[in-house]
C-alpha cells in the first residue's frame, strides 16, 4: 500500500531528517522553533524597556542581572534603550510575524491542503529555513557589540542609521543589521516563490483554485506581496550599505555629523523612508493576511459552520493585497509632501477599511447560528477578530492625515499596531499552533491548560495595548527613553502618562509570565502529549487525511481527489456535521 | 541578587507543578478514555460565558478611561486649526466608537449565543449577497464622511500661510532647538551648511549666509588647513608621530576642507552684498520660542544632522526637521501662555515644542520651551539689550571686523567650472 511513497524514499540519516531535511512538514516545525525561540527573546527585550518606562532611574535588579553593563547599577542605558526597542521590533516584525508565521504555515499547510508531494522544490526550501537562521543568529549576535545593536528604530531611517558619529550603534550593530536583514529577505523570497509555484502548479486533482481554502488563498496573495515588495527593501538596504560604506549620497544632503561636516549631498533621506515604506505597508499585510487566513479556517471548523461568503473572503484578501500597494504614504504625512499627495494617500488609505470590514463581518456571520466549540484555537480566533476591529478602527484615525497631525510618532500609533500585530497577528499564530500541532507533531497539546492561556494573554495583552491609547492622545512621543520633560511644563500630563505607564508594564510582565504556559503546554506535548488521531477536529481539508506518522510524500497511496469545497459544515442532508473535500458530491447535491 | 535566585526557583518549580499537574491529568483522562478534542460541555460553558464577562469588564475600563484620562488631560487646542482638529477629532470618535463598541459586543454575544448546544445542528448559510453587499456599502458611505471632511481640513491646514504670517525658521540638530526670527523684512536670511561654525570669533550655528560669515568660515577653514599642513609637516620631519591611517585620514581631510572653502569662495562671488542685508535684521535663540497671540506663524524647519520632528502637542502641530531640506507648517496661536495656566488651573503650565522623531541617545531630552504672549512682551523680550536673542549680523559696536582672507591661486583654477551653476 506504501509502495507509491516509497518510490523516492530515500534512506534518511539524523542529519538530513532533523537538520538539512527537505521535507516541508519538518521545515515548517524548524521555522517554528526557532521564530518561538526569537519571540522569546524579543519578549524579554520588551519586558527590560517596560521596567524603565514604569520606573525610570531606579535600579532594578533584573535588569542588572541580564543587561550587566548595559545597566550600570541596574538602570539601564539610554543607548541601550533604544537598541531593545529597535532590535525588539525588527524581531517581532520580521523574525516572528513573517519567517515565524509564513514560514511555519505556509510550509505546513500548502501541500497539506493542496493535495501536494511537498513544496515545488525541497531543496530551495531547505535553503530558505537555514538562511533565516543564519540571519536569526546574526541578529541576535547584533545585541553583544560593544558599540551595541542598532539602535535608529526598526524602521532605521537615515541619516541616523548611517552615521555612527550621530549614535554608536548605527556603527558595527547596524552592520550586522543590515547584514540580517539581507540574509532574511533572500530567505522570505526563496520561501515565497515557492509557495507561489506550489499553488499554481501543484493541487491536486479536482482542487479547483475556488476550492482552495481560504488559508491558501491568504499564503498565496502574502507570498505574492512579499515577492513583489521584499526586493525594494533590498534596494533600499543596498543603497544604505553604499552611503555607509562607499561615501555615496543617496539618502545625504549637506548634514554635519557629529562635528564632521560632509560633502554627500543631493541626496534624500525621504527617499528612504518611501522605499522603505512602499514595503513597510505591504509587511504589515504580508504579517496579518496568514493569520486571517488560519482563523478562516478554524472559525468555520469550530462553529461547525462553512465560512461566511467564501467568495468576499477572497475578493477582499486580493482587495487588501492590491491596495496595500498604494498606501505607503500614510507612514509619511509629516515628512513634507506634498498636501495633495499626502490626500491621494489618505483616499487609499481608507479605501483598505472597507475589504477589512467585509472581513470582520463576514467572521460575526460564520458564528451567527453556529454551534461553537471552544478548543484553544477557537478562542484565539475570536481574540484575533476582536483585536482587528479594535486595531483596525484606529487606523482609521491614523490615516486620516489630519488627525495623524497631533498622533503621528506618539503612543497612539505603537498601540495601533501593536492591537493589529501584537494581538490579533500573534493570536494568529497561537490559533495556528493550536489547531495543527496533531499534524505536526501527531500529539495533542493540553486544552485546559491552551485556554488558560488564552484568557490571561487576551486580558493582559488588552492591558498592555488599551491604555497605551491614552498614553498617546496625552501626548506622549514613542521612542522616549523617559517622559521627564512633561515633569517641567504639564504636571498633570505626566501624572497621567506615569500612572498609564505603571499599569501597562505590570501587564507586559503578566503577559510575558502567561506565555510559560504556552511553553510548556507546547514543548511538553511533543513527547508526552495525547496521541492524535487523524482529523481530530472533524474537518473538511485534506490535511486532515494524511497519517498521524509523517510519511515522505504526505499520501502513502495515490494522492486524494478533491470534489468540494473545504466548508461543508452542517449541510442539510448530510449524515455527518462534516464533509471532507475528497467525498464525492451526491447526485443532485451542488457545489457551494 | 537573592530576590533573583528567589524568582528563578519560584519559575522552576511553578514548571514542575504544572508538568506534574499534566501528567495527573493525563492519567485521569487516559481512564475515562477522554480526548483532548472533545471539549466537555462544561468547560465549553464556561469559556463562551467568560466572553461575556470579559466584554465587560473591556468596554467598563473603556469607559474609566475615557473618563479618567480622556480629552480632560491634555489641554484645549491651543491654535486655531488645533481647534478645528479637535472638531473633526469628535466627530471620529463618536464614528470610531460606535463601531468599535458594537461589533465587538456582536462578536461576543454572538461567542456566547452560539456556543455549542447538545442537539441543536449549525445552521448552513454559506453566502448572501445582499447582506454582504450591504456591509460593504455602509463603511464605504461613512468612510466617504470621513475622507471629505478630513481632507477640507487637510487642505486648509497644510494651505499657504497669508501674508501677514510672521516667518521664523526652528533649526534642530541632536540635540535642540534653535528659533530663528526674520526680523522687520519678514524674510529669512539665506543659509547654507557649509557655512555652519562654533569658531569663537564668529560663530554662526545656523549656517547663515552673510558676506561676514563667507569670510570668517573661510578663515576658520584655512587655520585648519595650516595647522594641519604643520603637523603633517612634522611627521614627515620625524618630528611628530602619527599611525599610518592617522596620517592619511588628516590628509583626505584638509583635501575635503579645502574643496569646501573652494565651494565657499564660489558661493561669494554668486552672492552679492544683498543677501547680507536680507540676513541683516534676523535674531536667533535657543532658549524658548516666544509667540505672539492671534498672529499667525509661517515655520520653517531645517535640521544640521538627522531626521527630528517638531512637534507642538498644544497647538496640535508637528512637522519633521530633514537634513538637506525645508518643511514648512504653519498656525496662529490662539491662548497666552497665561491664559492656559488658568485654564488648565497650572500656574506652572508652559507649552512646549518636543522632538518626535528618533534623533539620537539623548531625544527624549531634546526639546524648546514655547511661550506665548502679547505683542508688547515680545517687542521687550526681542529687544537686543535685553540679551535674550542674538542678531545674527552683530550690531556695529559689536561687529568683529571680517579677517583678511586670500583665495588659494591653484585651487581656483582647477576647480572653476565646478562651482559655477
Ligand atoms: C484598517 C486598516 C488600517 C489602517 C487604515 C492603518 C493605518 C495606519 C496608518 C495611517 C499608520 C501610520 C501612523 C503614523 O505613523 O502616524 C499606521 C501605522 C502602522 N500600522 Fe496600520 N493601519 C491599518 C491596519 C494595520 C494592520 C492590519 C497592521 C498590521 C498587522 C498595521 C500595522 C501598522 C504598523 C506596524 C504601523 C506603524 C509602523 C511604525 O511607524 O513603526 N496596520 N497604520
Ligand atoms: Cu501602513
Ligand atoms: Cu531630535
Amino acid at each position: 500500500m506504501a509502495a507509491t511513497a516509497h518510490d523516492h524514499h530515500v534512506k534518511e540519516s539524523f542529519i538530513t531528517k532533523y537538520l538539512f531535511s527537505q521535507d516541508h512538514k519538518m521545515i515548517a516545525k524548524q521555522f517554528l522553533v526557532t521564530a518561538i525561540f526569537m519571540a522569546i527573546v524579543a519578549v524579554m527585550l520588551s519586558i527590560f524597556f517596560r521596567i524603565q518606562l514604569a520606573w525610570p532611574g531606579e535600579s532594578n535588579s533584573t535588569l542588572a542581572f541580564f543587561l550587566g553593563d548595559w545597566a550600570p547599577d541596574g538602570v539601564l542605558d539610554r543607548s541601550m534603550y533604544l537598541g531593545l526597542v529597535t532590535i525588539h521590533g525588527t524581531i517581532m516584525v520580521f523574525f516572528v510575524l513573517t519567517g515565524g508565521l509564513s514560514g511555519t504555515f505556509s510550509n505546513l499547510l500548502i501541500p497539506l491542503q493542496l493535495g501536494a508531494r511537498d513544496m515545488a522544490s525541497g531543496l530551495l526550501n531547505m535553503i530558505s529555513y537555514w538562511l533565516f537562521f543564519l540571519s536569526s543568529v546574526i541578529m541576535l549576535a547584533s545585541l553583544f557589540v560593544e558599540t551595541g545593536p542598532a539602535a535608529a528604530g526598526w524602521t532605521v531611517y537615515p541619516p541616523l542609521s548611517v552615521y555612527e558619529q550621530t549614535m554608536p550603534g548605527s556603527g558595527m550593530g547596524m552592520t550586522l543589521w543590515l547584514t540580517s536583514m539581507t540574509i532574511f529577505i533572500a530567505s522570505s523570497l526563496l520561501g515565497s516563490l515557492n509557495y507561489v509555484v506550489t499553488v499554481l502548479n501543484l493541487r491536486t486533482k479536482g482542487m479547483k483554485m475556488t476550492r482552495m481554502p481560504l488559508t491558501i488563498w491568504a499564503f498565496f496573495i502574502t507570498a505574492v506581496l512579499g515577492i513583489l515588495s521584499f526586493p525594494v527593501l533590498v534596494s533600499a538596504v543596498v543603497l544604505m550599505l553604499m552611503d555607509r560604506t562607499l561615501g555615496t549620497s543617496f539618502y545625504i544632503n549637506d548634514a554635519i555629523v557629529g562635528t564632521e561636516i560632509l560633502e554627500q549631498s543631493g541626496g534624500s533621506p525621504i527617499l528612504y523612508e518611501h522605499l522603505f515604506w512602499f514595503l513597510g505597508h505591504p509587511e504589515v499585510y504580508i504579517v496579518l493576511l496568514p493569520a486571517l487566513g488560519l482563523t478562516s479556517e478554524i472559525v468555520s471548523t469550530n462553529s461547525r459552520k462553512p465560512i461566511f461568503g467564501y467568495r468576499a473572503m477572497i475578493g477582499s484578501i486580493l482587495a487588501i493585497g492590491f491596495l496595500s500597494f498604494i498606501v505607503w504614504g500614510h507612514h509619511m504625512f509629516l515628512t513634507g509632501m506634498n498636501p495633495f499627495l499626502g490626500g491621494v494617500f489618505v483616499f487609499t488609505t481608507l479605501l483598505i477599511a472597507i475589504p477589512s470590514a467585509v472581513k470582520v463581518f463576514n467572521y460575526i456571520t460564520t458564528l451567527w447560528k453556529g454551534s461553537i466549540r471552544y478548543t484553544p484555537a477557537m478562542l484565539f480566533s475570536i481574540g484575533l477578530v476582536s483585536s482587528f476591529i479594535t486595531g483596525g478602527i484606529t487606523g482609521i484615525i491614523l490615516a486620516d492625515s489630519t488627525l495623524d497631525i497631533p498622533v503621528h510618532d506618539t503612543y497612539f500609533v505603537v498601540a495601533h499596531f501593536h492591537v493589529v500585530m501584537g494581538l490579533s497577528a500573534i493570536f494568529g499564530l497561537f490559533a495556528g499552533v493550536y489547531h495543527w500541532f496533531p499534524k505536526m507533531y501527531g500529539k495533542m497539546m493540553n486544552t485546559k491548560l491552551g485556554q488558560t492561556h488564552f484568557w490571561l494573554t487576551f486580558v493582559s495583552a488588552y492591558g498592555v495595548f488599551f491604555p497605551m491609547h491614552f498614553v498617546g492622545i496625552g501626548g506622549a512621543p514613542r521612542r522616549y527613553y523617559d517622559y521627564s520633560v512633561y515633569e517641567g511644563f504639564d504636571g498633570n500630563q505626566f501624572e497621567m502618562i506615569m500612572d498609564l505607564n505603571v499599569v501597562i508594564s505590570i501587564f507586559a510582565i503578566v503577559a510575558g509570565f502567561a506565555q510559560i504556559l504556552f511553553l510548556i503546554n507546547f514543548f511538553w506535548s511533543i513527547w508526552n502529549g495525547q496521541k492524535a488521531t487523524e482529523n481530530p477536529w472533524r474537518a473538511n481539508s485534506l490535511e486532515w487525511t494524511t497519517p498521524v506518522e509523517h510519511v515522505h510524500g504526505n499520501w502513502p497511496g495515490e494522492l486524494p481527489e478533491v470534489h468540494r469545497w473545504p466548508y461543508d459544515y452542517s449541510k442539510p442532508g448530510m449524515d455527518e456535521d462534516y464533509v471532507p473535500q475528497i467525498v464525492p458530491l451526491k447526485e443532485g447535491e451542488e457545489d457551494h | 541578587m537573592g530576590s533573583k535566585v528567589i524568582i528563578l526557583i519560584v519559575i522552576i518549580l511553578a514548571i514542575v507543578a504544572v508538568a506534574q499537574l499534566l501528567k495527573m491529568y493525563d492519567a485521569i483522562v487516559a481512564v475515562r478514555g477522554k480526548r483532548e478534542e472533545d471539549v466537555d460541555l462544561k468547560t465549553n460553558n464556561l469559556n463562551a460565558t467568560l466572553f461575556i464577562v470579559f466584554m465587560v469588564v473591556f468596554f467598563g475600563s473603556f469607559f474609566y478611561l475615557i473618563s479618567e484620562y480622556g480629552r480632560g488631560r491634555m489641554p484645549i487646542a491651543a491654535s486655531e486649526h488645533g481647534v478645528e482638529i479637535d472638531w473633526l477629532y469628535g466627530i471620529n470618535w463618536v464614528i470610531v466608537f460606535t463601531v468599535y463598541l458594537l461589533t465587538n459586543a456582536l462578536l461576543f454575544i454572538f461567542a456566547f449565543r452560539y456556543r455549542y448546544k447538545p442537539g441543536v445542528k449549525a445552521f448552513y448559510y454559506p453566502h448572501n449577497n445582499k447582506l454582504e453587499m450591504i456591509w460593504t456599502v455602509i463603511p464605504a458611505a461613512a468612510l466617504a464622511v470621513i475622507i471629505i471632511l478630513g481632507l477640507m481640513t487637510w487642505n486648509n491646514i497644510m494651505g499657504k500661510a497669508s501674508d501677514d504670517a510672521v516667518v521664523v525658521e526652528i533649526y534642530a540638530k541632536q540635540f535642540d532647538f534653535t528659533a530663528r526670527y526674520s526680523g522687520d523684512d519678514n524674510k529669512l536670511g539665506y543659509s547654507d551648511y557649509k557655512l555652519i561654525s562654533n569658531y569663537a570669533d564668529n560663530s554662526n550655528p545656523l549656517g547663515v549666509v552673510t558676506q561676514n560669515n563667507m569670510d570668517w568660515r573661510i578663515f576658520e577653514i584655512q587655520q585648519g588647513i595650516l595647522e594641519a599642513d604643520s603637523l603633517l609637516k612634522a611627521v614627515d620631519e620625524g618630528k611628530a608621530i602619527l599611525s599610518k591611517a592617522n596620517y592619511l585620514k588628516r590628509v583626505k581631510e584638509s583635501e575635503k576642507m579645502a574643496r569646501i572653502e573652494t565651494r565657499i569662495w564660489n558661493m561669494k562671488e554668486r552672492f552679492g552684498d544683498s543677501v547680507t542685508v536680507l540676513a541683516n535684521d534676523d535674531f536667533y535663540t535657543k532658549t524658548q520660542l516666544f509667540l505672539v497671540e492671534d498672529q499667525e506663524y509661517s515655520f520653517v524647519f531645517r535640521s544640521q544632522d538627522v531626521i527630528h520632528s517638531a512637534y507642538f502637542p498644544h497647538f496640535r502641530a508637528q512637522m519633521n526637521c530633514v537634513p538637506g531640506q525645508r518643511t514648512t507648517f504653519k498656525f496662529k496661536p490662539t491662548m497666552t501662555t497665561a491664559e492656559m495656566r488658568k485654564e488648565t488651573n497650572n500656574p506652572e503650565f508652559n507649552y512646549i515644542l518636543l522632538c518626535n522623531k528618533i534623533c539620537g541617545k539623548s531625544h527624549s531630552m531634546m526639546n524648546m520651551p514655547v511661550y506665548v504672549g502679547t505683542q508688547e512682551e515680545f517687542d521687550a523680550w526681542s529687544d537686543l539689550e535685553a540679551g535674550n536673542v542674538k542678531p545674527i549680523v552683530a550690531a556695529d559696536s559689536l561687529l568683529v571686523a571680517a579677517p583678511h582672507i586670500v583665495k588659494p591661486v591653484v585651487e581656483e583654477s582647477t576647480n572653476d567650472h565646478g562651482g559655477h551653476h
